[in-house]
């Protein structure tokens, strides 16, 4: 260590760090010698409060865990449920779960994108990517009542099935007939015909992204070689996800080892060539139009197959609230299963998807009770951020920020 | 995928080791000894067919209060709900930690498309130990100031065991079962002092639903 070298604080409470990241950075001039990132500010120690909660309550915990894309954060956590509980959700219910993977997918990326292109300087992108976002959580509110912490994935299946109509606005003494009308224009049929009118319109604004940050001058100099993460580094800091194809190495758990129905559906993976911020950014970009495209095939499915979201067992799903008016055995097991939930036989699991970030896995282990014994969470960007140290290091102290955004870090997951 | 031809090769390249075998074919856990984990896992990474290059997640676990339950009644409406103050209760912990603390690997590997876990215990000292495999695969640095951090497991060989999650000089580890859910210490502002102080805590746990009985319910 020379005595040219400055210790520089960075956060916890920075634009830049995505949240309460805070970097002990050692400089030297503007080169980074060495990162020190200091994490859980975030910690709320959520993996133990499962264990004193029926597994049922965890659900809502893990929307908590990342905030940007909350229902890929239940289902690895309901699909260890199930392969625990040996139970398969019924196909109608798999196919919801893919189709809101991939919204949540969009809504993942279009905050990253926003966000990244903020942290370097592309301020008009921020707003395009939030009026995008902002259908997105409609449809979470539709399906849910919840903006954001949906709790709609359960063992078994999802909560409810679609709606037929979707929330409209409402003239008031601020909002005239005719802007009403114009807001609600794609709100008149079912949800599905909303996203379907969504899927409609993304491709062209990915385009529009596309000539705000692809041939990008500034943009280009701020991503190209920066950051770069060969295929052989990648595996062995365990990136996963965006961070990994980036890299070039093939690998999607949708294709490799799928779960519900995408062995069904049509996408491609796209990869990186270089391993730096460009690439990823171009493979999360493409992913975008990807997850555009298997959204428009779940709907044409979803379209021509009714049928139950649930499975018809409760033990684990809740009884219909019309049975229980005049039945007893449905009142007595809604009481049963919403005091003290269901048990689980003994047994380790662990269960993995493709998360927008990367491999969102939960291990979850039973001791026969109706409490999980241990969870544990495993999060994407756990393993990115660890690498921060070594990707920045060499940079100038700017290209930590594009780094840092790269990463697509939210605390949520992190800290846990 | 064919997990039953896994388990053949996988005793075939570790005829040396001490291996069993858990959980059935769907997902594979190898339990191996503490002492030979390093020399398991570099075969395991380096040999051409097992080729495990990813290392998922570290997770420990604490087996201290398994398949115990807080009331052990046979008869949930006995006494009602009222028995939900009582406080969870603790076993004595003893010092040796026998079969006490577990700590479980992920692997991946990319070329072959298989999982495999590994379930490890560690020593029976105090602290708890297993080696560090950091320098097999270096994902393994975070993952391992974690488990350190909340369940005290000492990783040796670990280049930077500093806690990671829990707050700057946090006493204690937070997710061994003998530490309670509500914590120890809490924050607070002193009005007379005019700064922020620790104090022991005000609340207490509560278990919010009982535990169901097992021999009824549990299916298998």
């Amino acid at each position: 260590m020379t005595e040219n070298n400055l210790t520089l604080n960075f956060g916890p409470q920075h634009p830049a760090a995505h949240g309460v990241l805070r970097l002990i950075m050692e400089l030297d001039g503007e080169v980074v010698k060495n990162l020190d990132p200091h994490i859980g500010l975030l910690h709320r120690g959520t993996e133990k409060l499962a264990e004193i909660k029926p597994y049922n309550h965890s659900i809502g915990y893990m929307d908590r865990m990342d905030y940007v894309s909350m229902m890929c954060c239940e289902h690895p956590y309901v699909l260890a449920i199930e392969k625990l509980l040996d139970i398969t959700p019924p196909r109608r219910a798999q196919y919801i779960r893919v189709m809101f993977d991939e919204i949540t997918r969009l809504m993942n990326h279009l905050l990253w994108l926003g966000c990244h292109g903020l942290d370097i300087g592309a301020m008009a992108l921020f707003l395009y990517c939030f009026r995008e976002r902002e259908d997105l959580y409609d449809c979470y509110e539709a399906v849910s009542g919840a903006r954001m912490h949906a709790t709609y994935y359960r063992p078994g299946g999802v909560y409810r099935d679609l709606p037929e109509q979707m929330p409209k606005y409402q003239a008031n003494r601020y909002i005239s007939e005719k802007k009403v009308k114009r807001l609600n224009y794609n709100r008149e049929g079912s949800l599905l015909d909303f996203i379907e009118d969504f899927t409609d319109r993304f491709p062209s604004l990915v385009d529009e992204y596309e000539t705000l940050l692809t041939d990008n001058r500034i943009w280009k100099q701020r991503t190209v070689d920066i950051g770069v993460v060969t295929p052989e580094r990648a595996k062995d800091l365990g990136f996963t996800g965006p961070m990994l194809r980036g890299s070039g190495v093939e690998w999607d758990l949708r294709r490799k080892q799928p779960y519900e129905v995408y062995e069904e559906l049509d996408f491609l993976i796209p990869i990186g060539l270089n391993g730096d911020c460009y690439d990823r950014y171009l493979v999360r970009v493409e992913e975008m139009r990807q997850s555009n495209n298997i959204i428009q095939q779940c709907i044409q499915w979803l379209r021509d197959n009714p049928g139950p979201v649930i499975i018809d067992d409760n033990r684990y799903a809740s009884p219909k609230r019309s049975d229980m008016k005049h039945d007893m055995e449905s009142l007595i097991y809604h009481f049963k299963l919403f005091t003290e939930g269901y048990s689980v036989p003994k047994g380790e699991v662990y269960s993995a998807i493709e998360h927008p970030k990367g491999e969102f896995g939960v291990f979850l282990m039973s001791d026969g009770a109706n409490m999980p014994y241990r969870m544990k969470v495993r999060p994407p960007s756990f393993a990115h951020l660890a690498a921060i140290d070594e990707m920045s290091k060499g940079h100038m102290l700017a290209d930590v920020v594009s780094i840092i955004g790269t990463l697509d870090i939210v605390f949520g997951e992190i800290d846990r | 995928m064919d997990k039953n031809s896994n388990i053949d090769i996988i005793n075939n390249k570790l005829t040396k080791f001490n291996l069993t075998f858990l959980n059935n074919e769907q997902n594979l856990i190898l339990q191996i000894n503490q002492a030979e984990l390093i020399n398991v896992c570099k075969i395991l990474k380096t040999d051409s067919d097992l080729d495990y290059s990813m290392l998922i997640d570290v997770c420990a676990v604490d087996y201290l209060t398994y398949g115990e339950s807080d009331w052990t009644t046979n008869d949930a409406t006995n006494s009602g709900y009222s028995r939900a103050v009582k406080q969870t209760i603790i076993p004595e912990a003893d010092e040796t930690f026998t079969n006490r603390f577990a700590v479980f690997y992920q692997l991946l590997s990319l070329s072959y498309n298989k999982r495999l876990t590994l379930k490890v215990f560690t020593t029976e000292s105090n602290p708890p130990s297993v080696p560090s495999i950091n320098k097999i695969w270096n994902s393994a640095n975070w993952f391992e100031r974690e488990a350190f951090d909340l369940m005290g497991i000492h990783f040796k060989g670990h280049p930077d065991l500093r806690r990671i999650l829990t707050d700057y000089g946090f006493i204690g580890h937070p997710f061994r079962k003998d530490f309670p859910t509500n914590g120890n210490l809490e924050v607070v502002y002193d009005e007379d002092e005019e700064r922020v102080i620790y104090q022991p805590v005000s609340i207490s746990t509560r278990p919010s639903v009982p535990k169901v009985i097992r021999d009824k319910n549990d299916r298998k």
